[in-house]
Order: structure tokens, then sequence, then C-alpha cells
């Protein structure tokens, strides 16, 4: 009973910093750090990391977006987090679409053309990583303990709705305190297929189609101008596929490879990671090849004439 | 009239040098430079950034080294913690976990370090190399290089180990980043290292490191005949005694192997 009232004693995170002498480190270590509980043993009830350490400043997110570049693109800033993407996920008839790029970039350098954007929470819901890689990974993977646990509570999958909101709700605690993401959780539940954009100013949006990092607005371009309803799963898989290469070909912060995932009644599914150069120069070739078939059928002169405006 | 003082909290330095590490099939490579400066000042050419944590699981860490020693330290109290819960070593995954969310504890006043974890994955056997962003994001990889002299040696990596922009032969098989021989990694690695010294002015002294082989590997060609054919010019080797090893040795998994590796590089 006594744990049960603490643990409903735990304080908000905004005034984690007043107790900084009871850390982790220094007092207060539960039975839970010693080793159990996967590398979550450290978790308090509520997910915020035991003995989460605040710098001892008046202005502590002034302090934290002098040193990193995770809200404020400070090029100056010494300790570079990765950044810049493009992902996309959109509702159709036949479940959702969900694409992503896999480059992460600190200033100029791609730090890695390998990042996994799309986080499997479990095997019906995914989430993408847009803005602070660390951010999106560890409350993702967090949300999906905390499904986990819905599970087991109410014997019945959680909805994508409260999947989301339990996100929306976690980063709202944080509001101003420097987290950086923009989300979309998405899956399917009794209602169907469902979606819904999380950031960290606590905005959440239910919607059919979304993009989401410094691509976007190439990938938007495609994808509106390709989106319907009616699609079908072979045409809507290549329009999300189509709309990530259209933004890694235009948005230097996007690029290298591009992740696919589709997501269906009974669960999702990975279709597969594919090169963005050679994605582009294959729909170059396919562009080349039908236009010369038109211009064929047409009777007309070569495809030399046809480049003459 | 007294000009206004700004006071600022400014806990970080930057200390310079490099680190790297690269898996196999059943084997790890983890290494580092071992000089330490701020700004154009040499403070230390021998200070560690590559540490045993397990007998199958090396960390190295790079960026601000009072961060990095403390973090090292911490990650050390709790496997210690672990294996007294346990009776057994903290599998190479887990310690993987560990470290993001030590890192993420950090989040608000983070830990200026860049951390690569490198060893043998417990379930199969293979090499495996974990890299971390200073607030915990995290990522199974077949290389990483960190540190300042990153952007020269990681581009040499992707040639190297990833074949990036290779094309096979007519008639031959695709590239795979995961089948080098150790030799060949041990090559890499210290070829990328005296570039890194020769073009960079935070890298040089010695290069540190360890070889970590899987219990499965079946060839001894780091020791005994085979040696003059692995192991670069001028680099060094000595098998480690997991009692020497700054570990928790009582319960210290099998089979795995683990060498020290050094090499002199230039001073200058």
């Amino acid at each position: 009973m006594e744990s049960l009232v603490a643990s409903l004693n735990s304080r908000p995170p905004h005034l984690l910093h007043d107790n900084a002498e009871e850390n982790e480190y220094e007092g207060d270590a539960s039975l839970a750090q010693w080793g159990s509980s996967g590398g979550f043993g450290n978790l308090m009830g509520n997910g915020v990391v035991r003995g989460m350490e605040m710098p001892r400043v008046p202005d502590p997110t002034a302090f934290l977006s002098h040193h990193t570049d995770s809200i404020s693109s400070n090029s100056q800033a010494k300790i570079k987090l990765a950044h810049g993407t493009t992902t996309l996920a959109f509702r159709f008839r036949g479940g959702i679409i969900v694409s992503v790029d896999s480059r992460a970039s600190a200033g100029s350098y791609i730090a890695s053309g390998t990042v996994k954007k799309v986080i499997e929470i479990n095997k019906y819901l995914l989430g993408t990583m847009a803005g602070g890689a660390a951010d999106c990974q560890y409350w993702e993977t967090y949300l999906g303990m905390q499904c986990r646990m819905h599970e087991l509570r109410n014997k019945e999958r959680i909805s994508v709705a409260a999947a989301s909101k339990i996100l929306a709700n976690i980063v709202y605690e944080y509001k101003g305190r420097g987290l950086s993401m923009g989300t979309m959780i998405c899956g399917w539940d009794k209602t169907g297929p469902a979606l819904f954009y999380v950031d960290s100013d606590g905005t959440r949006l239910k919607g059919d189609i979304f993009s989401v990092g410094s691509g976007s607005t190439f990938a938007y371009g495609v994808l509106d101008q390709g989106y319907h309803w009616d699609l079908t799963d072979e045409e809507a898989q290549e329009l999300g596929r189509r709309s990530i290469v259209a933004a890694g070909h235009r948005d230097g912060y996007s690029g290298n490879t591009n992740n696919l995932y589709h997501v269906r009644e009974n669960g999702w599914e990975f279709l597969g990671n594919l090169d963005i150069s050679d994605l582009w120069y294959k729909y170059e070739e396919e562009k080349k090849t039908a236009r010369k078939e038109k211009s064929e059928a047409a009777g007309t002169g070569g495809v030399e004439s046809m480049q003459v405006e | 009239m007294p000009e206004a003082i700004q006071h600022r909290f400014d806990p970080y330095s930057s200390n310079g040098g490099s680190i790297l590490a690269i898996a196999g099939k059943d084997f790890a490579v983890v290494a580092g430079d071992t000089r330490q400066s701020e700004g154009y000042s040499i403070q230390s050419r021998y200070q560690k950034k590559v540490f045993p944590l397990t007998s199958k699981a090396i960390l190295a860490v790079n960026g601000f080294a009072a961060d990095g020693n403390n973090f090292v330290k911490r990650v050390k109290q709790r496997l210690e913690w672990y294996t007294h819960a346990h009776n057994k070593e903290m599998p190479i995954k887990s310690i993987a976990r560990l470290i993001q969310t030590m890192l993420y504890a950090r989040r608000m006043f983070p830990y200026y370090v860049y951390n690569v974890l490198a060893g043998i994955e417990e379930d199969d056997g293979t090499g495996a190399v974990y890299s971390f962003d200073p607030v915990g994001s995290y990522e199974r990889e077949t290389c990483r290089a960190a540190g300042a002299a990153q952007s020269l040696l990681q581009p040499f990596l992707d040639n190297q180990i990833y074949f990036r922009n290779h094309t096979p032969a007519p008639g031959q098989p695709p590239f795979d980043p995961s089948t080098h021989p150790l030799s060949t990694v041990l090559s890499i690695l210290v070829d990328s290292f005296s570039s890194a010294t020769e073009r960079h002015i935070e890298v040089g002294d010695f290069l540190e490191g360890y070889v970590i082989l899987s219990p499965g590997r079946t060839s001894d060609d780091l020791i005994g005949e085979g040696v003059k054919g692995v192991l670069p010019e001028g680099m060094t080797v000595e098998e480690q005694d997991p009692e020497d090893l700054d570990v928790q040795s009582a319960v210290a998994g099998k089979g795995c192997r683990v060498f020290l590796v050094r090499k002199e590089l230039k001073r200058d």
C-alpha cells in the first residue's frame, strides 16, 4: 500500500530539478535499478527517468538550447544532435502507408544514412521519427510498454487514438523544456485504419494524410497530386515511395534510403529498404521509356524533338 | 560605471580524439587514439577512451573526457549491480538499452559524449557495434567512427567496409559487409587512424583498442603461427586474461577471447 501511495505521489517532471540530491546514484536506489526491468529499470511509474538531472541554472531551457541544437538550430552548439527528415503516412481504402527516408544530419555532415525512422511500437502500431532522434526513440519505446500494460489490464488492444494521446500527454508535460519531435502514430484498431499526428508542442491531430520534416513540402507535392481514397495497395505503396524519392532528391537534409511499411487489419508489414538514388534513376528511366512510347505511338519524331520546347 | 558582467554556466569542453568500431561475422574490433587535447594544447599523449565492460562488451567514449569517464564509471556500476542480482553478465543488447536510458536521463543536461559499444551478441555470437548520440538515440551498425575525425574516418569505412561506390565485377555476387576477415579489418583500422593522424591535429600518439573473438570462432589467427599474416606492421597484441580485464570476471561468459591491440601513431 505504501508503495502504491508513493507511486501516486511521484513528482511531475518540471519539479524534478528541485530535488537534485534524490537522484539515482546518490540516494533512493530502488530495487528496480538492481538490474531487472531491462534497460528501463530506472524509470519511475510515469515514464520519467529516475533522477532526470537538471542543470542548476535559472533557465534550464536556455541552457539546453545554448549547448545543443535540439530546439534552436543553434549551429554554434557543441552538442550536435541528429536532425532533418522526410516522413509521411496516409490512410486509404487498403490501410495505411508509412514511408520515410533514413538520413540524419548534424549541420552539413551526414551523421547516418541508415536511421530507422519507423519505430515498431508493437505488431499493430507504428510511430515515425522526425526531430530529435532520441526523443522519438525513447518515448515511442516507452509508449510500447504502456500499450502492453493497457492490453494486460483491459484484455484488449489499445486504440490508436488512446495510444497517440498517451504520447501527446507525455510531451505536453514537458512543453517548453526542449523536447523536439514530430511523429505520426499509425495503426489499425476497431475503427479501422487510424492515423494521428503528434508533436512536441502538444499538437495532436487526426487525419488522412501527413508529412513531417524538412522535406515534407516536397513529399506533399507528389502525395497530394497522386492521392485518392480508392488507391489499390500497389498504387498506394508506389505513391508513398515516389513521394519520399521526390523529397530525397530536392531536400538536402533528406535522402539515402527509403523504408516502406503497410498497415493492414492484421498488423503492419515491412515492404523493404531501397536506395533513393537508385529509385530516382529508375523513375527517370521509366519516364524516358514512357515518353518514347508516346511519341512513337503519335508517329512524330524521336525523343530529341520532344525535348525542345 | 562598471561594465555589466554576464555569467554563463559553461560546463562543457571538447577533448578531441576519435574512436572507431567495426563488427565482423564472429568478431568485433573497437579502438581509439589516446591523445587528449584542449584547443591547440595536448594535455596527454596517453589517456584511455576504450573500456572493457564485460568479457564480451567494450565501450568507447569520445567528446568531453570528464563526462566520458564519469559515464563509463556509472555504466560499470549498473553492470555490477546487474551481476549481483542475476549472477550473469548483461548481454550487449541490454547494455545498449541501458546506455540509452542512462543518456536520456540527462536529456535536459546532456553528457557531451558520443558512445560506441562493440562486442559479441549473446544469442547468435555475431559481432555487434551499437552507436549512440549524446542523448541516447541508438542503432546497431556494422561500423561507426565518432569524434573529432569522424568526417575523415567514416567515408573511408563506408568505402572499404560497406563497399559504397564499388561495383561488383560482372558475374560476381553482390558485396557483403559482414564477411570481412579479421586481418582486413585490422589493416583498415590502422590505415584509417594513420591517415586521420596525418590530417587532424587532435588525433595521434597511440592507437589502442580491443579485438573480441566470438566463442564460435574456429580460426586462431591473432596469436601463434598465423600472426604475421594478420597483424598490421607495428601493431602489438596481448591476449587479456579475464582477471586482468576490469570486469566481473567471476561470472564472465565462457569462450569469448579478448585481445588488447596497440600501435604507435605519429606524435607531432
